[in-house]
């Protein structure tokens, strides 16, 4: 059994609860005397507030309370950023829970109204009257850095909330002696994650003992802890965070937001639980964003593909305000990424991120690394274009070869272990490339669109160790923990600090004990997301949990390893070194049939009747580990496609890809994690971005209106992987939450521009639907 | 103001005065802790809240509690009898066809509709009748198998003489 449970692809035992609708997200939970919030959000995306009058709404059934901005001012502290970016110049904005004066974007909370019923709680907001002297607005995030921009912070000059730069090799050098160059300027829309449950928090304040309960729907409940404290004054140690069943995140649910803290606020004043739901269109407005990037990027090359240089400039939009963990998502996770998985001597990369009115953005899915990807992918197809050389020749002609144990690339990382060529050349021998190419010849020849695209790509998972968090400033730590316990009957809890929400760490954390320790799965369970019965842990994003927590829950399971030899040793009387293990079994050498089970030596430890000097009771162990490094998942995804250039519909007609994530723990989750990926990212491609108007009004601020993948647009995701292990990790293991998202949309991007070659089609902005995609071959005059 | 309904649900009778807006969801939601019922938005482009009304499946965001008056309902907390999952929930789960769960429930009833009225789909009729349901986490692959087992399943239990 242990041998074989780690890498099998047994169901999730999240499941049964969850297709019975036996699971309780925050948004299930009630409570006695709980009473609803409704925020009043604001109209406008940028406006002085004259008057706020909630007297009506304080008189109207059932309302408990209504505050504007003025009732919180002084009981809440402004709502951190958590990335405090060095040598930036990082400007940090005030960012009040709720406005007061001026409210920055559509969505910005002006008051909240506390009643009886949810239904009478948004009865009121009808009836708050709010006086607002509307100002001019700016969303784009190149043209919020020009002179005569709106700004939008006092003593912040040109909405500039950071620069930032990162640069390798002589990159002037590579640019003068380039034979060739190709340049693009592409805009990373605007994206709204769209986790399936809105966001919704539940605060029960105790103003006796002056303790709060609260459940959130959050990706990282200790950070949100922390962050709960320092905004409302609540010491830490009365606090205590649950992250119930949390209905996805993406990224979306790792900020802490203003909307948290006034929930909570309404509690510690009426002294009554409160629960704040967000809506579909509140959640499109109100909770964090992806992407948002204007790139200039320009590619230097020799005449026979070898890659030189890349230089670009890049805008990044992060919305009114700065969200927790907004200033790293376009530097650190962006700019290091640079030179993807090709030996590139010099890069250098400007990074202006810009306060717009608009949402904050935060991470979402992939978080820097698939605008990164994006634009050295979009370039190395323009290059092979140029030098009319097959795009994945000039791929393979820069391919970093493999390595084992580091490889220093110009962006200061250190990659841990990769196999590139292994990784295209499966992907091309499974999808027939060459063959490709010819139906795609003869396609053309009948005046049919067929387009491959291709993109390799490298990533950051597993993000640490904790010194670098501080070199970067990052405000907490990157170390995960684990604690496993072994009950008297051989049952096994395990207790992690990370916080999963739906990508299945209960079954596959049990795999990782059960294949260290010899225990049935069966016998595992796995706790997290409540911050007073687990470890302190940093979260679940960055595709980091089985990358760092995975790595802490394999230690501590040597750790039992080591002391149930210990006991083994003793009640077999023979020395340590004499003992052999397998499979749960602990026995002298050559004497398998007369060992002690690990079971056995549980009920020993427990009961503590026999065990060996100076050794103590019980066998639990915990583990805090710190990764030496990150780790670095990779991989190579083709897309086909058709394109109808009398429509400019796009047809998808085959994905495939390859990933190398490490060994899988479950195969099937991995397989689960690159589907969803690949379609988020396919999403970007062609379907999804938030819009705003010129007055900052966002016009896809509803499901209606923000095109969001459905299942008949897709085709079978052919899934395919390597199997490179991290040498750093204990268990190898490297992450796979954000590759599909990091590869689909150039892959994607690429098939559509490749199949539009031939006429003359060379650039379309994102998303390519059949509107903009007809409008660009029109402009071209093919057709 | 308030007017009486009685509904049934997951077979249990269910008398109460509404407010002629309520919808069903959060009548259902309010009620006795079934919660499985989900509500993913607010224009019914998602799904999540999907259930079944008189044994059809509709999405209870876009129906009001008083149009359920005398209906039986049946949530996803009712589909599995007598302590043994519906074909749906055990496919869902033998296959992956679901990560954070959210929408689930109404995917699954999305699916028990298309079972119901095209008992042997192929995999595009199947990606066709679940267009009106959002997933985020699973990109819809796991859930197409989901189905296409839990049909498989279903009409060999018809062939066997079984209820299906």
């Amino acid at each position: 059994m242990s041998s074989k449970i780690f890498g099998s692809g047994i169901r999730r035992r999240e499941d049964p609860r969850l297709v019975t609708g036996g699971a309780a997200y925050t948004d299930d939970i009630t409570l006695p005397g709980m009473v609803y919030a409704a925020m009043l959000r604001s109209p406008h995306a940028h406006a002085r507030i004259d008057d706020v009058d909630v007297s009506a709404a304080a008189a109207a059934e059932g309302v408990l309370a209504v505050y504007p901005g003025a009732d919180t001012e002084d009981a809440l502290q402004p709502v951190p950023t958590a990335w405090l970016l060095p040598d930036s110049d990082l400007q940090v904005a005030p960012y009040p829970a709720i406005a007061k004066d001026t409210v920055r974007y559509v969505g910005d909370i002006v008051a909240v109204v506390v009643a009886e019923s949810r239904y009478q709680a948004y009865d009121a907001l009808d009836l708050i009257a709010v006086d607002y002297d509307p100002l001019p607005a700016v969303t784009h995030p190149q043209q919020a850095t020009e002179p005569d921009a709106p700004q939008l912070h006092e003593g912040i000059s040109g909405n500039q909330a950071l620069h930032w730069t990162v640069a390798g090799g002589d990159i002037d050098a590579a640019f003068a002696d380039a034979e060739v160059v190709v340049k693009e300027r592409i805009v990373q829309q605007r994206l709204i994650p769209n986790a399936m449950e809105t966001r919704a928090a539940v605060a029960q304040y105790r103003q006796a003992s002056g303790e709060l309960t609260f459940w959130n729907t959050t990706q990282n409940p200790h950070i949100a802890r922390f962050i709960c404290s320092a905004v409302t004054g609540i010491p830490e140690d009365r606090l205590r965070v649950i992250a119930p069943e949390v209905g996805g995140g993406f990224g979306s649910k790792i900020a802490v937001y203003p909307a948290d803290f006034v929930t909570i606020f309404c509690s510690m004043r009426l002294g009554r639980p409160v629960k704040w739901t967000e809506t579909r269109s509140e959640n499109y407005q109100a909770t964090t964003h992806g992407r948002d990037h204007v790139q200039e990027v320009e590619l230097a090359a020799t005449k026979d593909g070898k890659i030189t240089g890349l230089r670009c400039t890049v805008w990044a939009g992060l919305g009114a305000y700065l969200s927790t963990a907004a200033p790293g998502i376009p530097t650190i996770l962006h700019g290091l990424m640079l030179s993807g998985v090709y030996d590139i001597p010099a890069v250098k990369e400007d990074v202006f991120g810009a306060y717009t009115n608009a949402t904050p953005v935060e991470a979402y899915r992939g978080a820097g690394r698939p605008e990164a990807t994006f634009m050295l992918e979009r370039l190395v197809d323009k290059l092979a274009n140029e030098l009319e050389m097959d795009p994945a020749e000039v791929r393979r002609r820069n391919l970093i070869p493999r390595f084992e144990d580091g490889h220093d690339v110009i962006t200061g990382l250190t990659y841990d272990s990769g196999d590139y060529p292994a990784a295209l050349d499966k992907l091309l021998d499974h999808a027939g490339y060459d063959d490709l190419r010819r139906q795609q010849a003869e396609a053309r020849n009948e005046g049919r669109y067929l387009g491959i695209g291709l993109s390799t790509y490298v990533e950051i998972c597993g993000l640490g160790p904790s010194q670098v968090a501080g070199a970067i400033g990052f405000q907490g730590g990157l170390w995960e923990s684990a604690i496993i316990r072994f009950h008297p009957s051989g049952k096994v809890h395990v207790f992690i600090g990370a916080s999963p929400h739906g990508q299945g760490e209960e079954t596959t954390f049990a795999q990782i004990v059960a294949s260290e320790v010899g225990v049935s799965p069966e016998d595992v369970r796995v706790f997290h997301g409540d911050t007073d019965n687990t470890p302190m842990g940093w979260g679940t994003y960055g595709s980091r949990t089985t990358a760092v927590g995975g790595a802490a829950l394999a230690l501590t399971a040597r750790k039992i390893k080591e002391k149930a030899k210990i006991v083994a040793a003793h009640l077999l009387e023979a020395a340590v070194e004499d003992i052999d293990y397998e499979d749960g079994n602990f026995f002298v050498k050559g004497s398998p049939d007369r060992g002690k089970t690990i079971q056995d030596i549980a009920l020993m430890a427990n009961v503590s009747w026999d065990m060996p000097e100076g050794v103590e009771s019980g066998l639990e162990a915990s583990t805090f580990y710190d990764p030496p490094n990150f780790t670095f998942p990779f991989g190579a995804h083709l897309a086909v496609v058709e394109v109808h250039p009398q429509t400019g519909q796009v047809k998808l007609e085959r994905y495939i890809a390859v990933d190398d994530c490490g060994p899988q723990i479950n195969p099937v989750i991995v397989a689960g994690q690159v589907h969803g990926g690949v379609v988020q990212g396919i999403g970007q491609a062609l379907w999804e971005e938030a819009v705003y108007d010129d007055s900052g009004q966002l016009v896809t601020g509803t499901m209606l209106d923000y095109a969001m993948p459905r299942a008949d647009r897709l085709p079978e995701i052919e899934v395919l992987s390597t199997v490179t292990p991290s040498p750093h990790h204990p268990i190898g293991v490297k992450g796979i939450g954000e590759a599909g998202t990091i590869a689909s949309t150039v892959t994607v991007y690429n098939a559509v521009l490749d199949a539009l070659q031939p006429l003359g089609v060379d650039s379309v902005a994102m998303p390519l639907t059949p509107e903009r995609v007809w409008r660009a071959i029109q402009e071209s005059g093919g057709d | 103001m308030k007017v009486p309904v009685s509904i049934q649900i997951n077979g249990r009778l269910y008398e109460s005065e509404v407010e002629p807006r309520k919808l069903l969801v959060h009548f259902i939601r309010d009620l006795d802790n079934l919660t499985g019922t989900k509500v993913g938005c607010d224009t019914s482009q998602c799904g999540a809240c999907t259930v079944l009304l008189d044994g059809v499946a509709v999405k209870s965001c876009t129906c009001l509690a008083v149009q359920a008056d005398g209906a039986e309902v049946t949530t996803i907390e009712g589909l599995a009898q007598n302590g043994e999952l519906h074909p749906l929930q055990e496919a869902f789960w033998n296959k992956h066809g679901l990560q954070c769960g959210f929408c689930t429930p109404g995917m699954i009833f999305a699916s028990h509709e298309l079972l119901r009225t095209n008992p042997d789909p192929t995999d595009e009729e199947i990606r066709h009748g679940l267009e009106g349901n959002l997933c985020r986490c699973t990109g819809y692959q796991n859930i197409v198998r989901s189905v296409r087992e839990a049909a498989d399943i279903m009409n060999a239990d018809t062939q066997d003489g079984g209820e299906g």
